[in-house]
């Protein structure tokens, strides 16, 4: 270590950044532990809830929130709790699954488009040009109606609108990191193209890619969570935040928390996510700040 | 400049090629039979003959490329089919529409400027105005001034629009009493909550953006230079870190036209707005595949020229990108 710093003087870090990467490797600690917290709960959603977020006992029905259902009852007597609760495994876990496939799916088209070029570049390109040109969620809520709704069709639908933009930023950095003197190494010394790109490639380029697809979490959970309220997106009874707002959307005149309570979960769980991202986009590239 | 429009214009040929062909593929693909899904939707039972004679009249027998072309034709004349609903011409619908979605995305966009500019502003000099003075006070306000924007801009950020517009029917609305839940026509007064939505949700985002924008200008060197030759930071700011950012601003909020124009539809729904938003989401819950079909392409157009129109206000009024 004394080594190093004696032969790169120059990038010797001041005691003011030291101090500023500790503070931010502590909020990706904190935001981090946060997260893991969220997925837990919806990992574990089955245990945690208090009653059976299925059970209709209209006895119940619409009872405000009280120390037997904090969060109250919906028109079916739910309790709301456990209802909130058990929507975070379709909100948090179908996210953080949609978020996966996209940025699986979009890196490897970059990788493809970036490393070998010619015709296959041109190609994808192309294509994810015109998927480029839908704006916003134009294309999904197309793709979702064709599809007739449901989860896993909400989750095709905002794949086929995400994908290029992994795609884009993956390409332009395998295209950086082929120019690279290492590469012609790699070549020289024989390796296979499979080698070269998942070895030697990928976890070059993950950096920006991994930033984006964390940063990505929370609008990727609002808008999964805008088709299910639109009803393009998990479908009742399913507990899932956003259906369960649009559900009881014309409660809000009587009982307001029926709405609330699940709109609030979206909200501070982006916010989680959003927060994390933020710290990740410091940790690994403090100059996108 | 007009070599350069040329090419642009070149390149929109193919995408506007895929734009109608994935939008026509997809429909074509989903209601696999157009005239099954059009009597289903009827309700009633019809004999063969009846399906073949209108599978004829729409041409469903000919080639998929074929009926492709036909119906690029028939789209570029305005005629886009009929509606499986209401039996009127898809295209008249959509067009009766539009304006009201136009006009909803031109107030938020408005008001998304009114606030996030001066306020994005504000939020940069104060930043930097906090790292510069050496009193502690000053120090803390101006650091106390950024935080408040950006927090704001973050809750912003963490609200689905959705929730948002919940939000404000239940506090204006219902608590208040000031606005109307449900839009009675486009008027001032339903025209207020549905605005208010679009603009709160784009303003943090873009807020953000502009603090950024001006951020990055401000650690420019010929900035540090100015400061050097004792000119003053207003004289700085007002005559040559807003002139440069401001283009870079307004290309933003033009690409951010493309989030707002797939956004309204949700809330476009929830207020009852009658503008193209409210009629696609009515349309997918009716399946009637040639009204989806005309929303599509016709954002995605729309889309598209906003894009080109930004590129080349970008390219008339920037002098460095003229220069390439």
């Amino acid at each position: 270590m004394k080594d190093k710093k004696m032969r790169f003087p120059g990038i010797q870090k001041s005691p003011e950044q030291k101090m500023h990467k500790s503070s931010i490797r502590k909020r990706l600690f904190l935001f981090g532990f946060f997260a893991g917290l969220l997925i837990l709960c919806s990992v574990f959603s089955g245990w945690l809830c208090p009653y059976d977020p299925y059970e209709q006992n209209l006895e119940q029905a619409l009872a405000a929130p009280s120390v037997h259902h904090i969060l109250g009852t919906d028109r079916y007597g739910r309790d709301m709790l456990s209802r909130v609760i058990i929507g975070s495994r379709t909100s948090i876990l179908g996210t953080l699954f949609l978020v996966a496939v996209i940025t699986v799916f979009g890196t490897f088209v970059g990788m493809i488009c970036g490393f070998y070029g010619k015709w296959i570049d041109g190609l994808l390109m192309r294509i994810s040009d015109i998927f480029l040109a839908f704006p916003g969620l134009v294309f999904a809520l197309a793709v979702a109606g064709v599809l007739g709704g449901g989860l896993q069709n909400a989750i095709i639908a905002l794949v086929a609108i995400s994908w290029p933009k992994y795609a884009r930023i993956s390409r332009s950095q395998t295209l950086a990191q082929k120019e690279m003197t290492y590469m012609k190494a790699v070549k020289l010394s024989g390796s296979s193209t499979w080698k070269m790109l998942f070895r030697h490639i990928l976890p070059n380029i993950l950096g920006p890619v991994l930033v984006t697809s964390m940063l990505d979490i929370g609008t990727m959970m609002m808008e999964l969570a805008g088709l299910s309220f639109l009803g393009l997106g998990a479908k009742p009874p399913m507990a899932e935040w956003g259906s369960m707002m649009s559900d009881s959307r014309s409660l809000l005149q009587t009982v307001p928390w029926v709405v609330f309570a699940p709109g609030f979960a979206i909200f501070l769980s982006v916010m989680i996510f959003n927060l994390l991202g933020d710290a990740v986009r410091d940790y690994l590239d403090p100059k996108m700040r | 400049m007009g070599k350069y429009i040329v090419r642009r214009l070149l390149q929109l040929i193919p995408i506007l090629f895929g734009i109608t062909f994935l939008s026509f593929a997809m429909m074509r693909i989903a209601g696999s039979d157009a005239v099954m899904e059009k009597y289903s939707n009827a309700g009633a039972a019809v004999s063969q003959e009846v399906i073949d004679a209108a599978r004829e009249e729409l041409g469903l027998e000919q080639s998929f490329f074929k009926q492709y072309f036909l119906w690029l034709f028939g789209m570029l004349s305005g005629d886009m089919g009929v509606s499986y609903i209401s039996g009127l011409r898809v295209f008249d619908t959509f067009l009766s529409k539009l304006p009201a979605t136009l006009l909803l995305t031109a107030m938020s966009i408005f008001l998304t400027v009114v606030i996030s500019i001066p306020f994005g502003i504000l939020s940069a000099v104060s930043y930097e105005k906090s790292k510069e003075s050496r009193r502690g006070l000053s120090k803390f306000l101006f650091a106390l001034i950024d935080f408040v924007f950006r927090f704001f801009s973050f809750i912003g950020n963490s609200f689905p629009n959705f929730f948002v517009a919940l939000l404000l029917m239940h506090f204006f609305s219902i608590r208040l009493g000031l606005f109307p839940v449900i839009a009675k026509g486009v008027s001032f007064q339903s025209a207020v909550m549905p605005t208010l939505t679009l603009a709160i949700s784009m303003s943090a985002k873009y807020l953000r953006q502009v603090r950024a924008t001006i951020l990055e200008e401000l650690q420019k060197d010929y900035v540090l230079e100015a400061k050097a030759r004792g000119v003053k930071n207003s004289v700085i700011l007002w005559g040559s870190v807003l002139k440069t950012s401001m283009l870079t601003i307004l290309t933003l909020l033009a690409l951010s036209i493309g989030s707002l124009l797939g956004g309204t539809a949700i809330i476009e729904s929830i207020f009852m707005w009658d503008g193209v938003g409210k009629l696609a989401v009515d349309s997918i819950m009716m399946r009637d595949y040639p009204m989806i079909q005309a929303y599509v392409v016709w954002m995605a157009i729309i889309y598209v020229f906003v894009h080109l129109v930004t590129d080349l206000f970008y390219h008339v009024f920037d002098p460095r990108v003229q220069q390439q």
